[in-house]
């Protein structure tokens, strides 16, 4: 039974100008409750389109999006928000730059939820806080009144993922969310996303540059190009993969259709 | 000597009635980070829905919650423009203050309504404490306290509110609407709150005003918004970026500076119409001064 499936997803943006282009085309995709799908592709494939299109940042022109067996095509974002956490590339997108540590968590923490008159963040909740945040050893939680703004891009996107996973998310949505970060960073907050997915059992969509990631990290690995996905693979087959079988079957699917593999590529940490 | 204690007690009464409207404009010039031209209509329609209610003989509290209410009111309708309509914010605010231009003018029934032998808020408060055999007169002496009471009282809920649930989603919604939407807060709801809020403490200020200058004008609204502004940045110069409660107390303190520099101008000479070039001289050197002190300190 999967979680989540899209259905002949296809979207357009400037549709019917000569600027048309088709950012996904005909997507079909089915994803297990607890798979950990990692996709890559080159710049344009559409892998953020595909990724918003379950958001609901992106609404598709044609085709079906089911979530836990309900047609959420169409569905406002904040609606379907409930169980979808999200994260983007930019750090600045998924935290709240002038409010504190605490406020933003107590924000995560009503995800989808009816947000009252009660006060946001009392004692009870900072207890809460410090104890999801100390294992992380960033020392977050001896901060929780400092603003966000105040914190590096790798703090940031720790949070970000904590606000992502805090309150029952079913899907977590990772789009480039470790782009921004020096590569020692990056391992961190890769690591703490793979703990926290494996702790929380969550469905996860992760979009990275970095193969060596897509490969190591995951159950499941997706290759898009023009819109579509052009190679599946799970499993063993998956473990089995290496970059340059990687590469060599990105050009094998595309036909050499895409002459420049440095855009796959992209080399280390992205 | 005489003209300073005169000049403090200006600064202390207008300011103080004015510093309602300065809380109005920080939550959307500070928190929502748009100028919200509707200030311009629903602080006169504060003033009309007073005006006309206590003339029409309502007891001036019922008639000072209904001018609030129809501020309120007023918000709603921008926030419905801007997010139902998709309508630019700050053109939505236009439109809302063209038409209450009219509204305010049919309310009022004519462009000026006196107040003077009617009965206020204030001197309500005060007749009601000498029953107590205070013997208090209406006047600045009294009108400062009370309208200081009212402030803080108003000034502190607004200050929980913004630590609440609902008012952080507030807050987040002026800040990183695609990061609060993905959180699942529905945003078009939160616009309507805080445009709420902001105008019902504006109107709330314009119903003061009417009562304490003793009419209601049609054009009493005319730059309205820059003088809020003026006292948001000027109380941002003062005590700089910190939490809600500082924004709330630099806003009053600023309209209070505001108002004591207009009363200064007019004691030395200018005109209640040489007062909007003022303001604007203010208005940039609160915008400008930040930048300076940036660029100095680098
Ligand atoms: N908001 C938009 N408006 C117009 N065109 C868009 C928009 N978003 C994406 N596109 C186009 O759709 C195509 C797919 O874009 P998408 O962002 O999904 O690619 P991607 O695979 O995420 O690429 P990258 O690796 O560079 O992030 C591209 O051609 C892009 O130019
Ligand atoms: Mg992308």
């Amino acid at each position: 039974m999967s979680i989540l499936a899209l259905r002949a997803v296809t979207k357009y943006f400037f549709r019917g100008t000569p600027n048309q282009v088709k950012a996904l085309d005909g997507v079909d995709l089915a994803v297990a409750a607890g798979e950990f799908v990692t996709i890559i592709g080159s710049n344009g494939a559409g892998k953020s389109t595909l990724i918003k299109a379950v958001s609901g940042l992106a609404v598709p022109d044609e085709g079906r999006v089911e979530f836990e067996g309900r047609d959420i095509t169409r569905e406002p974002v904040y609606r379907r928000a409930a169980a979808i956490g999200r994260i983007a590339q930019d750090p600045a997108d998924s935290t709240c730059a002038v409010l504190t540590i605490e406020e933003n968590l107590a924000l995560a923490e009503k995800r989808g939820q009816r947000r009252g008159l009660g006060i946001a963040v009392n004692e009870a909740a900072r207890a809460r806080y410090r104890a999801a945040l100390a294992p992380i050893g960033l020392g977050l939680e001896n901060r929780l009144g400092a603003r966000i703004g105040t914190l590096s891009g790798g703090q940031r996107q720790t949070l970000a993922l904590l606000m992502a996973t805090i309150s029952g998310s079913r899907l977590l949505l990772l789009d480039e969310h470790l782009a921004a970060l020096d590569p020692k960073t990056a391992e961190i907050v890769m690591t703490l996303t793979g703990r926290l997915v494996a702790e929380q059992k969550l469905t996860t969509l992760m979009i990275t540059h970095n193969m060596q990631d897509a490969i190591r990290w995951g159950s499941r690995l997706l290759m898009m190009h023009a819109g579509r996905i052009i190679f599946d693979v799970s499993g063993e087959a998956k473990s089995a993969l290496t970059v340059p079988a990687l590469i060599a079957k990105f050009h094998e699917v595309s036909k050499g259709d895409l002459t420049d593999d440095r855009v796959l590529l992209s080399g280390g940490n992205g | 000597m005489a003209q300073l204690e005169a000049l403090v007690r200006t600064m202390f009464e207008q300011g103080f009635l004015f510093a309602f409207l300065g809380l109005g404009v920080l939550i959307t010039f500070r928190f929502f980070r748009f100028p919200d031209l509707t200030a311009e209509g629903s602080y006169p329609l504060g003033g009309a829905v007073v005006a006309a209610l206590i003339v029409s003989g309502w007891h001036p509290l019922l008639a000072t919650i209904a001018a609030t209410l129809a501020g309120s009111a007023a918000g709603v309708l921008t926030a419905l423009v801007h997010t139902k309509l998709r309508i630019n914010n700050i053109i939505a605010g236009i439109i809302v203050m063209t038409a209450l231009y009219t509204v305010n003018l049919r309310i009022m029934g004519a462009a000026n309504v006196p107040l003077l032998d009617q009965p206020t808020i204030v001197g309500e408060v005060v007749r009601g404490l000498n029953l107590f055999g205070l013997g208090l007169r209406d006047n600045a002496a009294t009108t400062i306290p009370i309208t200081f009471v009212l402030l803080a009282v108003a000034g502190f809920a607004l200050v929980r509110f913004f630590h609440t649930h609902l008012g952080l989603a507030v807050r987040a919604t002026g800040q990183n609407e695609a990061m609060i939407l993905s959180l699942g807060v529905d945003i078009d709801k939160t616009k309507i709150v805080g445009l709420a809020l902001s105008n019902g403490f504006i109107a709330l200020s314009g119903a003061l005003i009417a009562q304490n200058h003793g009419f209601s004008d049609i054009g009493m609204g005319i730059g309205i918004l820059v003088a809020g502004a003026a006292a948001v940045l000027i109380g941002e110069t003062i005590f700089g970026d910190r939490t809600v409660g500082w924004w709330v107390v630099a806003a009053i303190v600023g309209m209070l500076i505001y108002q004591f520099l207009a009363a200064a101008a007019l004691r030395v000479g200018l005109t209640a119409n040489d007062l909007k070039l003022v303001t604007a001289v203010l208005l940039l050197a609160a915008l400008a001064v930040p930048r300076f002190r940036m660029r100095i300190l680098k």
